[in-house]
């Protein structure tokens, strides 16, 4: 679920991105504009599969959050900036530097300790759901 | 004194939606899988959980606030807020959801924050 979380949100965000780019400036007015760039909006590929991503991380996130600690699953979401500057690296052959880099060992290794700890310590059983 | 409150504002209203949503999520159970079925169920259970509207209002007004403090801030204003967040967020986890968070994982979450903090200021 995590793994879902730290790959969904992330191109969620990036294909937003994209598509709200293609746009161009956005016109919100007057009212015939804003239907005009309203529904633009709403026939752009990129965009819908943006939703798509964001919902499909948002849930992973709820059954996440189902069975771990939010302290469990807030660290481990920061693996999402991993994803990014990995993704970038390999797929659009962006510069990552050093101090990056560096910042995503940082953070792996503080995901590497908080992993270490138990996922669940509210200690909430399905058996105990009313 | 008006950035600080803005500063709170964002800090507050998206680390306490996130912990709101973690609630609902307690209140409503382990999901059993991940058959569809389930994920539905699981989804439409906590959409009954007042926490879970409460969580997404205030992570909503957490994002139009940060959305609107970039366009009179530049971006290093994000990196106190983000990296304030796993800190707040842990500190919520105990008195909020009354996990435990014993020193290991305190531990990792602030070196999570201190690699987040890197990583913008890159």
């Amino acid at each position: 679920m995590i793994l879902v979380m730290i790959i969904a949100g992330p191109l969620g965000n990036v294909l937003l991105g994209k598509g709200m780019k293609h746009l161009g400036p956005v016109v919100l007015w007057p009212a015939s504009a804003l239907l005009h760039t309203g529904l633009i909006v709403f026939t752009t590929p990129t965009i819908w599969l943006g939703i798509a991503c964001l919902i499909t991380f948002f849930v992973s996130y709820m059954l996440a959050l189902s069975w771990a600690d939010y302290s469990f699953v807030q660290p481990a979401g920061s693996l999402a900036y991993a994803v990014v500057a990995v993704l970038g690296y390999f797929m659009l052959g962006e510069h990552v530097s050093l101090l990056r880099w560096a910042g995503i060992a940082v953070i792996c290794i503080g995901v590497f300790v908080v992993s270490h700890t138990s996922p669940n310590t509210t200690r909430r059983r399905p058996a105990e759901r009313p | 004194m008006r950035d600080a409150i803005i500063f709170f504002l964002i800090v507050v209203a998206g680390t306490g939606g996130e912990l709101c949503v973690s609630r609902a999520m307690k209140n409503v159970g382990e999901a059993r899988g991940f058959h569809p079925a389930e994920v539905l169920r699981v989804v439409l259970r906590a959409l009954r959980e007042p926490w879970m509207w409460a969580g997404l209002g205030m992570m909503a007004l957490a994002f139009f606030a940060l959305l609107g403090a970039l366009s009179v801030y530049n971006v290093t204003f994000v990196v106190p807020i983000t990296a304030m967040s796993y800190v707040a967020g842990a500190f919520g986890s105990v008195f909020f959801l009354h996990e435990h968070v014993g020193p290991q994982r305190w531990t990792g979450v602030l070196l999570v924050a201190l690699g987040v903090t890197l990583v913008i200021l890159s």
